[in-house]
């Protein structure tokens, strides 16, 4: 009987070994606490991960016994909340303290991934010294705040000057309607045939990219919007969707964009930032206010020059009608989990992270628009860059996605029209009309408002 | 020279006889297999039930749906139904199925087998290591050859460009004749490998019989070749056909599913459901029709299989 015992204790090697692997995070004593942090890095983007780093260090000094376990997810944004919530159903990944996109706070407190905070909020002096507008980005449905803010952007026109004077534009350059875009495009096209005059993102390829920093900028400044805050329902069957596609087709069928297939692999920013706007092979282009981020010093496309060369523009509104301009603002978060073992511990580290000197860091290095007042008035973050003051302006008309749980596949719908207008398979009506069926679809003919 | 197999084999016939064996016995004998049929159960079968339960809920992985799962019945199905690109990517699914596998992989994959078998040594041999070299790359390592090569600065368009054909976006004009040509690049292999062994177990006496009888080549190979490997058709196409249904990497790095859904496989479709909107209930949905798509492909094969044995 030597072969059963054997397989006996085969059989429970594997599921011991089975039992091991399954709980690998070895329990802690009661003296050390573990905290886990989950974090979006990548080679574009190692802000964040310096200043937790940073934040972890001053942690463990104050806190003896405590661990701050950082796992970063080198991913782009869109797979950072795959990995991020697939992290979140599980109380054996779920996270301590995270790394939250402000437009899926609303869905994610819905879903029960983040902890109030209020309680914590009230006894902690520094909050006070956040902007009003920036503690909205973390309040959930029921009025309390689930999130910290980082830092904000805003969307504006980012041109090569040269390129521009090339064609016989005068700079500063500032478009006042979108008929004036087209005009400086033209004549940019006529002065240099292969260069790519003014580009707007479309498709989805660029996903989040081509209704943030393109379509939303068209769309807010026809006097249109995508979701009526007051109603609580989507728009649909406006002129302004329509015109904006018409915009998109013009930019593109004219090729004063870049080509519907670059436009439509995700890493055309890439080649923006890195090749055709420091080399004077594009005349602008329609980007956030962390652009710089990729040009300064330690930058992933570093590029001196940038402070004399570039210039950037409010995007303007369809006719120049009030209020002059149009942006869009996102921004991230720190949040604790639902599930965290010890929210004080998580919401203590989340606050060193989120200190007036690592916020300062962050904002500097990312290029991010301060959200702490004190930040905002350091002299170091307003010599960042050139292009600091600018930039801070457009909160003035910014505005920002809206944070309901079926957002993201509205985002999509824009993104899936876009696409069918650049590549030439339906007309801006049919695209607009496509698009107006999807939402019904998608949210419900209760849940749609005809303008 | 007369094949291995024609030649009676050594051992058969020698084998001692069988004793009768209790049942306990026989339940031992069945021990070593457990641990891997525990593993099966618990990472193959308890997703796939797992996934097909989800499939009737409206779990999400954000919003409510993540919370607190409702069971909605048959409503994610009665959904495909009006979403216009399930249709498409079913059909493309199909397309992709039929052109890549049914027809390239296996139809390449048996005249390479046979053209091997008449080839002389070096030849076979440097044809069957550049034949296998792809199959034996990492999916991700292929998928991003394929990419290189199909792009639009990719190695394609720089042979084509000094004949002037250069410029072509594959990816983006063509994208599924790119993940067709892809995956039959990648996968010929295996049934070339398969159909060398067939091949290599077919009496070379039965050929050598219907030439005397005049038969010409194509029709040996119809009427004595492929029934005397029919089993091993059917084997091959099931293997390749569900191999196939279930690409994901190749398209996801070739185009993503793209332009504008061209090239969106069900595999593709459940991916963007249930992982970039969130929607797992849908996705699953997506998935278990997948599952029984190839159960259908399956049972067709196994029932061709019988139907033709005498």
């Amino acid at each position: 009987m030597h072969r059963p015992a054997r397989f006996a204790a085969t059989l429970a090697a594997v599921a011991a070994l089975l039992v091991v692997t399954a709980c690998s995070p070895t329990p802690e004593g009661p003296e050390s606490k573990t905290l886990k942090v989950i974090y979006q890095k990548s080679d574009s983007f190692t802000a964040l991960d310096e200043v937790l780093q940073e934040a972890k260090k001053e942690f463990e000094a104050a806190y003896g016994g405590v661990t701050v376990e950082l796992q970063p997810i080198q991913a782009n944004d869109d797979d950072y909340g795959t990995k991020l919530a697939l992290a979140q159903r599980s109380e054996d990944t779920a996270p301590d303290v995270f790394y939250e996109d402000t437009f899926k706070v609303r869905s994610d407190v819905d879903a029960g991934y983040l902890l109030k905070l209020d309680g914590y909020l009230q006894n902690w002096d520094d909050w006070s010294q956040f902007n009003e507008g920036a503690k909205a980005a973390g309040r959930g449905d029921d009025g309390g705040i689930y999130a910290v803010p980082l830092g904000t952007d805003t969307r504006a026109i980012w041109y090569n000057k040269t390129v521009l004077q090339k064609a016989g534009i005068l700079v500063p350059w500032q478009p006042t309607t979108w008929d004036e875009i087209l005009d400086a495009a033209r004549k940019m096209k006529a002065a240099d045939p292969t260069l790519i005059p003014f580009n707007m993102y479309a498709g989805k390829g660029t996903g989040e990219g081509t209704v943030m920093q393109s379509f939303y900028e068209l769309l807010y400044g026809t006097g249109s919007t995508l979701y009526d805050e007051n109603e609580k329902k989507w728009v649909v069957g406006s002129q302004g969707f329509t015109d904006s596609l018409a915009f998109l087709k013009t930019l593109y069928d004219e090729q004063l964009a870049v080509t519907p297939a670059e436009a439509l692999d995700s890493n055309v920013w890439k080649r923006v930032f890195g090749e055709w706007l420091p080399q004077g092979k594009m005349g602008a282009t329609v980007e956030g206010s962390y652009t710089p981020s990729f040009w300064q010093k330690g930058g992933i496309y570093e590029w001196a020059g940038y402070t004399q060369d570039m210039g950037v523009a409010r995007f303007p509104t369809q006719k120049g009608q009030a209020p002059g301009g149009v942006s869009m603002s996102g921004g991230w978060t720190l949040a604790v989990g639902a599930k965290s073992k010890d929210p004080e511990l998580a919401f203590n580290y989340l606050a060193t992270a989120v200190s007036k000197k690592n916020a300062l860091a962050f904002d500097i290095n990312n290029s991010q628009i301060a959200v702490r007042k004190d930040v905002a008035a350091e002299p170091s973050y307003q010599a960042a860059n050139p292009f600091v003051k600018d930039v801070s302006e457009l909160v003035a008309v910014t505005h920002y996605r809206p944070a309901t749980a079926d957002y993201p596949r509205i985002s999509t719908a824009v993104q899936v029209a876009t696409e069918s207008v650049i590549t030439g398979q339906q007309s801006p009506a049919d695209a607009a009309a496509e698009y107006d069926r999807t939402v019904e679809k998608l949210v419900g003919a209760a849940k749609v408002l005809k303008k | 020279m007369a094949s291995p197999s024609a030649l009676p084999r050594a051992g058969e016939g020698g084998r001692p006889r069988r004793r009768p064996r209790s049942a306990v016995q026989r339940g031992l004998r069945m021990l070593p297999v457990v641990p891997s049929i525990v593993l099966l159960l618990l990472f193959l079968l308890a997703p796939v039930l797992w996934s097909f339960y989800a499939s009737f809920t409206d779990a999400s992985l954000s919003g409510r749906g993540a919370r607190d799962p409702q069971w909605t019945g048959l409503d994610n199905y009665a959904r495909m139904l009006g979403d216009s690109s399930f249709p498409l990517s079913a059909w493309l699914t199909l397309v992709f199925v039929v052109a890549s596998a049914i027809l390239g992989q296996n139809l390449l994959g048996l005249v390479i087998a046979l053209l091997m078998t008449r080839a002389r040594g070096p030849v076979s041999s440097v044809v069957g290591i550049a034949v296998v070299a792809s199959w034996v790359l990492p999916e991700i390592v292929a998928a991003f050859a394929a990419y290189a090569w199909f792009s639009k600065d990719g190695t394609l368009n720089q042979l084509l460009a000094p004949v002037g054909a250069g410029g072509t976006n594959w990816l983006y004009s063509f994208p599924l004749m790119a993940i067709v040509l892809a995956n039959i690049w990648r996968g010929t292999a295996f049934s070339m490998l398969v159909y060398r062994a067939a091949l290599a177990e077919v009496p070379q006496d039965i050929s050598e019989a219907a030439l005397v009888d005049g038969a010409r080549g194509w029709q040996r190979l119809l009427f004595v070749t492929v029934p005397l490997i029919r089993s091993s058709i059917a084997t091959n196409l099931m293997l390749i056909t569900l191999q196939t249904l279930a690409v994901f990497t190749l398209i996801w790095v070739m185009t993503a599913g793209g332009p504008a859904n061209a090239s969106t496989t069900l595999p593709v479709l459940a991916y963007q459901e249930a992982f970039k909107f969130g929607d797992i209930g849908y996705g699953t949905a997506i998935a278990s029709v997948l599952i029984l798509i190839g159960v259908v492909f399956g049972a067709a094969y196994v029932w061709l299989l019988r139907e033709k044995r005498p």
